[in-house]
């Protein structure tokens, strides 16, 4: 069985790729045969952050179009050999992406037994946001704790409810986990960020992991490595939990808070 | 924080802010996400009958698709402005 899972958040910004990338990983880790594909045409990035950039020959469009196979186009990763990433066209416009071309492709990566694929979606909600979502089995909606970021995973919530296959089956929409990214405790404990919960009941949902707003983050995009592979960092370790619990296991939320100060910082130190 | 600041009032909370006025639109956006897309220009077009006769603002109209258990209501209202009875009415 094949499970099609979509990255998405109708903003741009919040960590769409990033989380797709070690999202993807982390499934490969667990010995699972993984795809993962690039559905911004035109703006190209999912390659850089999981650094196979320069290994890019065919991508999406091309085995779309039936300019090449889903074999060539498919660049397995140095890392795990059960990971592959499917690069987006740089060339192309948007309206490269047919829904039945998205389809095939899915078809046929499902044919070669992988067991999952991960979609990473542009941001708004344009045609490659669309597809990306339609065929999804579940969803993962990355959200920053900021206004426009919650306001526009609500709007995507909608769409994941109402424009996908499953909506239109009448299976009730695309089953969705919001994965909150860029959290930083000590601005929510000041009043300066909106907290866990207070994202939660806006949304209706509750979060399957809370990622620190951390610069493991930056580290691992600059040297194309996924964070998830960082695994002495917070953030690293953070995916690595909320890709377990998306898997079904327990795990206790953490680095949601912040560190605790003695009296005596508190009064004199800053 | 310094003792000094520490003394100073403590700065607004404006993740309360945030969380109540993202409370406010999520609600009024799933509840008109929910409604057909054609009620805005069915709105634009009964003001300009409307017109025909009465002089009111788009904002007196109010349209909005009501669920009664398995019916579906559409429900319009329009405020007429105050107006004296003229000479002959």
């Amino acid at each position: 069985m094949t499970e099609t899972i979509v990255v998405t958040s109708g903003k741009g910004g919040v960590g769409k790729t990033t989380t797709s990338a070690s999202l993807a990983t982390g499934l490969a880790q667990r010995g699972r045969k993984v795809a993962v594909i690039d559905f911004d045409v035109g703006l190209r990035n999912l390659d850089l952050i999981m650094g196979c950039e320069r290994r890019v020959v065919y991508d999406f469009v091309n085995v779309i179009h039936q300019e090449a196979t889903l074999r060539q186009a498919l660049i397995r990763d140095k890392r795990h050999e059960t990971l592959h990433v499917l690069a987006a066209s740089q060339t192309r416009d948007k309206e490269a992406l047919t829904r039945d071309g998205v389809q095939r492709v899915l078809e046929e990566l499902a044919a070669e037994g992988f067991d999952y694929i991960v979609c990473d979606s542009p941001a708004g909600i344009e045609k490659g946001a669309f597809l990306a979502m339609y065929f999804a089995d579940r969803a993962l909606v990355v959200v920053n704790p900021e206004v426009s970021s919650v306001r526009d995973s609500d709007r995507i919530l909608g769409l994941l409810a109402s424009k996908t296959r499953k909506a239109e089956s009448g299976e009730g929409g695309v089953p969705a986990h919001l994965l909150l990214t860029r959290y930083n405790p000590v601005r929510v404990e000041a009043g300066q960020m909106l907290g866990i919960r207070d994202v939660e009941e806006v949304l209706g949902l509750p979060v399957v992991g809370v990622i620190p707003e951390h610069e493991s983050v930056l580290m691992a995009s600059n040297q194309g490595v996924p964070v998830i592979l960082d695994e002495g960092s917070q953030a690293g370790q953070a995916y690595a939990d909320a890709i377990a619990r998306l898997l079904g296991e327990e795990r206790p939320l953490r680095f949601t808070e912040a560190p605790r100060k003695g009296l005596f910082k508190r009064m004199f130190g800053s | 924080m310094g003792i000094l600041d520490f003394l100073k009032s403590r700065p607004r909370n404006t993740a309360v802010i945030a969380k109540e006025r993202l409370r406010i639109i999520v609600a009024q956006e799933r509840s008109s996400r929910a409604s057909p897309d054609y009620l805005p220009l069915l709105r634009t077009e009964l003001l300009a009958v409307i017109r025909k006769y009465v002089h009111v603002d788009l904002e007196a109209i109010n349209i909005q698709v009501e669920r009664d258990g398995e019916h579906e209501v559409l429900e319009l209202s329009v405020a007429l402005p105050e107006h004296k009875p003229g000479p002959g009415t």
